[in-house]
């Protein structure tokens, strides 16, 4: 029982010395390999720029080509960090994020970080165009022509029943993040259907491609730009069209989606601070079809800054206008 | 066999010749019947009726005021003394930690790719630190799944990791052991401190990880404050349990010698408790690497960016490929803390093959050997960073890709239709039992057989717990997670019966079974989930299926060291008296692991619960949606964190009834035991 030299005893000479002759190589002022590299292309007065990384493909295709052009043109230190948007947001607050690249709505964190705590400031439209509704797969939208009007919804009731809709038919929603009304939409709508929430953006696209290869009947919340409509061009079901204000009321919504300007969010700080990458952001500007081009150029495999090369190399004209 | 017979008529009279504890079977039975007669008459005559159902978009004043809770931490991050004293310098030095950790193995600190320690280097030292602690064999492991890292392509992604892991595991040692201590030598310290380990290892990490975010900032301080909060409990309860497991006559004979209190922890209770404390070190471990992908999702690098991040577009590929470089340092972290652990026994040292000098010498001569090999690491290229034409990684992405295909192209049929009847014969009638029977009914039905299980005081648990989740608007949410639960952990213990039992009777088996078993524990939900979708679609029956790949080998494990422990010479017995190898699993084997198929009952639900949050990402609903909502979403966080502590409530609630469970004899047993005895 004396024998107390256990484990700890034994083993924590053994890893100090261990660390303790690491830390006398580090310090021996040998060349190491690490000195070369650390020779990178010159600092300029760019500075580091956080950016925030969201988890839609066609956020990463903007952050993707806007990293290019400020790592290359402007020789900034760009840090990518993989958040969703809420926490992205958090992240102006805390000074740990500088940049969003497409913002889709959310007053209620506009309101908070842009307007109460002045951290983050709206850097203007990115030229995309977002629409959010209900959406088909392409087999349904060929087989029963009238179900894109959305008028006709209940009549297909049936066809979309589940065994997780309780007898009435399915809507499926997606990443509980993004704006959704359509638990309002279906009691306001009187539609005979049941809001199933999948969870997460994986499972909406996976059951998406499910139904679409085995043509199987699915109804659910989507999004365009997204990468998947390039793989199964998913067909919108028209609800009652938006007008001003006719979602005002969350609780009494019974109108379709608006039409989303999307547009870039910056910290305040990024802002005052004069960096070329301030003015690089708020004017980069594109069209959907560019997004969606590098969007499905990532999809297929492609490193994301690989595909902006090639978008970037393929246009000069724009990329000059945005650092004029 | 005369030994035998005596141990078996010992066990057999108590419980058969005490009128009383008959009696106290047969209310039970009564009350339980009772119970049950109740919840049907309850709901064939007031179904649907108060229910108490809250649809997902709807919130109550109690959410609400819980909303404020992120916004109370942003305005006060700055001038709170708290903040400024407290939180924002342990951030700091945790930071400092872990950029330690991060520029040895994975990053140099001027932000460039290449590490103080190039990769070889750090194969070298893991090599040699396994070495020192474990063994050769464990070594040889350490070194052969490190390179292979490198050859999938994830070293550095893997290095970060391990360095974000051995962070993690240092704070909690830190935190942890002493804490332990003091719980295994005070009562009152052990008292406070069971509810509160309770409390973090039942909360869903997505109810504190965006708060968390907010106080520690985004980032690997953050990542492993989250990671400590959820490994801590293992560590701490297994020290406080070997202190408390030394027989008290070592204990009163070390007194005897005027030992202080000191003293005796010195020499007395911390070497005995050894072995138990090195195990506890081994689970917080395995706790530490389980929160990998989780703390991915607020910017920590490493294995589980890879694994968030090749999801977003249905890769899984890639990402099975870093889920099973998660699951191979799992094995390699377990093997060599379990080899540790071993090396600890009091009676290790005479058995060793070299004696304590020679082993001094070999230890002296592979440290300068793997100190070569580290600078050799700094100047080389070739050995700092891994070779890119050796990476495989793409093509093993590229197989698990065809099968997956191929997988859900050709099984669909057949998965959708067992989807199909399992729920909507099973799952669909016994949720709709939960959350339409009216909750004042169900919640007496509850409470009933909490009393009869476990009487006034396993009762009052139970009422306290249903009475905090009504009160927090999240009965029937509650409800629907406590159906799916239920069901898990039925198909956990059948699974767990059938592998447990059959790995128990062949150590074959069991060698072949442990690493799937390991692999299902560590593989990160997230990897398997894709797949799952394509088979199952987004239901609640893939959730239910995640939760028993995760909660099934605990359960397996637990029977099959039940099973095996039991005393050979039992089986001998019954196999010589003429049983039928099934009647000797139903008659001998199963009723003796009771014990430990209650233990595997209460664990197999337990995991099962922590699979509840990951479940509502493929289409569970009930609480989990609820959580990983307010999680992303702030303006229902509030009801993200009542979700959240009607889990903690939960998971209170069905611990401490099975626990009582466990406690109680069974009356089945009874007429077992006669059985056996009388044959013999």
């Amino acid at each position: 029982m004396a024998r107390t030299a256990g484990l700890l005893n034994r083993s924590l000479p053994a890893a100090a010395a261990a660390v303790g002759a690491l830390m006398l190589l580090t310090g021996c002022g040998a060349a190491t390999v690490n000195q070369g590299v650390a020779a990178g292309p010159a600092k300029t007065d760019c500075g580091t720029i956080n950016v925030a990384l969201n988890a839609w493909v066609g956020y990463t295709a903007d952050a993707a080509v806007f990293d290019y052009v400020a790592k290359n043109k402007l020789g900034c230190t760009v840090v990518e960090k993989n958040l969703n948007e809420q926490i992205s947001w958090q992240g102006f607050a805390s000074g740990q994020v500088d940049v969003i690249m497409e913002n889709w709505g959310h007053e209620d964190l506009a309101k908070q970080y842009i307007t109460d705590q002045k951290v983050a400031v709206d850097a203007g439209s990115t030229g995309n165009v977002g629409h959010i509704g209900w959406y088909v797969p392409p087999w349904m939208a060929a087989k029963y022509p009238d179900i894109t009007d959305g008028a006709n919804l209940n009549k297909y009731a049936d066809l979309f029943k589940t065994s997780e809709s309780a007898g009435k038919g399915q809507v499926l929603d997606g990443d509980p993040a993004f704006v959704t009304n359509d638990e309002a939409l279906v009691k306001n709508l009187n539609l005979d259907y049941k809001v199933v929430f999948s969870g997460s953006e994986a499972a909406l696209i996976q059951s998406f491609r499910t139904a679409e290869a085995n043509k199987t009947p699915l109804l659910g919340y989507f999004y365009d730009p997204q990468w998947f409509l390039s793989e199964v061009p998913l067909v919108k079901v028209n609800l009652p069209a938006w007008t001003p204000g006719c979602d005002a009321d969350p609780e009494k919504v019974a109108c379709d989606y608006p039409v989303y300007n999307l547009n870039k969010v910056i910290s305040k700080k990024l802002s005052d601070s004069g960096s070329p990458a301030a003015k690089l952001i708020t004017a980069f500007k594109w069209t959907n079809a560019d997004q969606n081009s590098v969007a499905k150029a990532i999809q297929g495999g492609m490193k994301p800054a690989d595909a902006a090369k090639v978008w970037v190399d393929a246009h000069p004209e724009a990329v000059n206008a945005w650092l004029k | 066999m005369a030994t035998l017979l005596r141990e078996r008529t010992a066990a057999a009279v108590p419980l058969a010749a005490d009128p009383a504890l008959w009696r106290r079977i047969n209310r039970r039975t009564w009350l339980l019947l009772a119970a049950g007669a109740l919840w049907l008459l309850g709901f064939a005559f007031l179904h649907g009726t108060a229910t108490l159902s809250l649809p997902a978009a709807e919130l109550t004043d109690l959410h609400r005021i819980l909303n404020h809770f992120n916004a109370w931490i942003a305005d006060n991050r700055d001038g709170n003394p708290v903040f400024v004293y407290l939180l924002t310098p342990l951030r700091s030095a945790v930071g400092w930690v872990a950029g330690f950790f991060m520029a040895i193995f994975a990053a140099s600190p001027s932000g460039q790719l290449i590490p103080v320690m190039g990769w070889l280097g750090t194969v070298a030292v893991l090599t040699w630190i396994a070495f020192a602690v474990g063994n050769v064999r464990v070594a040889l492991l350490t070194a052969a799944v490190f390179t292979f890292f490198g050859f999938q392509g994830l070293f550095v992604d893997a290095a970060y990791t391990f360095a974000l892991v051995v962070t993690a595991v240092l704070l909690t040692l830190v935190a942890g052991i002493p804490l332990g201590v003091l719980a295994g030598i005070s009562n009152r310290v052990q008292k406070v401190l069971t509810p509160v380990l309770d409390f973090m290892q039942t909360m869903p990490t997505f109810v504190y990880l965006a708060p968390l975010a907010l106080i520690f900032l985004i980032g690997p301080a953050s990542a492993v404050i989250a990671t400590v909060i959820y490994a801590a409990p293992p560590v701490i309860r297994l020290t406080a349990h070997g202190i408390r497991s030394i027989p008290e006559n070592t204990r009163e004979a070390s007194d005897s010698l005027g030992t202080t209190g000191w003293q005796r922890l010195r020499t007395l209770q911390l070497p005995m408790a050894r072995r138990t404390i090195v195990m506890g070190i081994n689970q917080s471990t395995m706790a530490a690497l389980s929160m990998v992908t989780i703390a991915a999702l607020i910017a920590a690098p490493g294995l589980g960016q890879v694994v968030v991040v090749a999801l977003q577009s249905l890769d899984v590929g890639t990402a099975v490929n870093s889920g099973l470089a998660i699951v191979l340092m799992a094995i390699v972290l377990d093997r060599v803390t379990t080899a540790a652990s071993q090396r600890a026994e009091p009676g290790a040292a005479k058995s060793r093959r070299l004696s304590g000098r020679t082993r001094l010498i070999v230890l002296g001569a592979t440290l300068v050997l793997a100190l070569g090999v580290v600078q050799l690491s700094r100047t080389i290229l070739w050995a700092a960073v891994f070779p890119q034409n050796l990476n495989i990684g793409p093509a093993i992405g590229d197989g698990v890709n065809a099968a997956s295909g191929w997988l859900q192209a050709n099984l669909y049929f057949l998965t959708h239709s067992f989807r199909e009847a399992v729920t909507v014969g099973i799952l669909n009638p016994f949720q709709s039992l939960l959350t339409d029977t009216p909750f004042y009914l169900l919640s007496a039905v509850i409470i009933l057989v909490a009393y009869a299980i476990g009487h006034w005081k396993l009762a009052a648990v139970t009422a306290l717990s249903l009475a905090v989740i009504i009160s927090l608007g999240l009965w029937n949410d509650a409800m629907v997670t406590l159906a799916s639960t239920l069901l898990a952990t039925i198909m956990v213990m059948l699974l767990g019966i059938v592998f447990g039992v059959a790995m128990g009777r062949s150590s074959r088996l069991d060698q072949a079974m442990r690493p799937m078993l390991d692999a299902g524990q560590t593989m990160p939900a997230f990897v398997y989930l894709v797949p799952f979708l394509g088979l199952f679609g987004a239901t609640r029956f893939t959730a239910i299926v995640a939760a028993i790949i995760y909660a099934a080998p605990v359960a397996i494990k637990i029977i099959a060291d039940g099973v095996a422990g039991i005393s050979p010479t039992v089986v001998e017995a019954a196999v010589s008296s003429g049983s039928t190898p099934w009647q000797v699993i139903s008659k001998v084997q199963l009723p003796m692991a009771r014990k430990t198929l209650a233990l595997a009952a209460n664990q197999g639900l337990m995991y099962v619960l922590a699979m509840v949050v990951i479940g509502a990402l493929v289409g569970a609903g009930g609480l989990g949606y609820d959580v990983v909502a307010g999680f992303v979403q702030s303006s229902v966080f509030g009801k993200g964190l009542a979700a959240g502590l009607a889990i903690v409530f939960l998971g209170i609630l069905l611990d401490r009834i099975t626990q009582a469970a466990a406690a109680t004899p069974v009356r089945r047993q009874v007429p077992v035991r006669k059985q056996v005895a009388s044959k013999i």
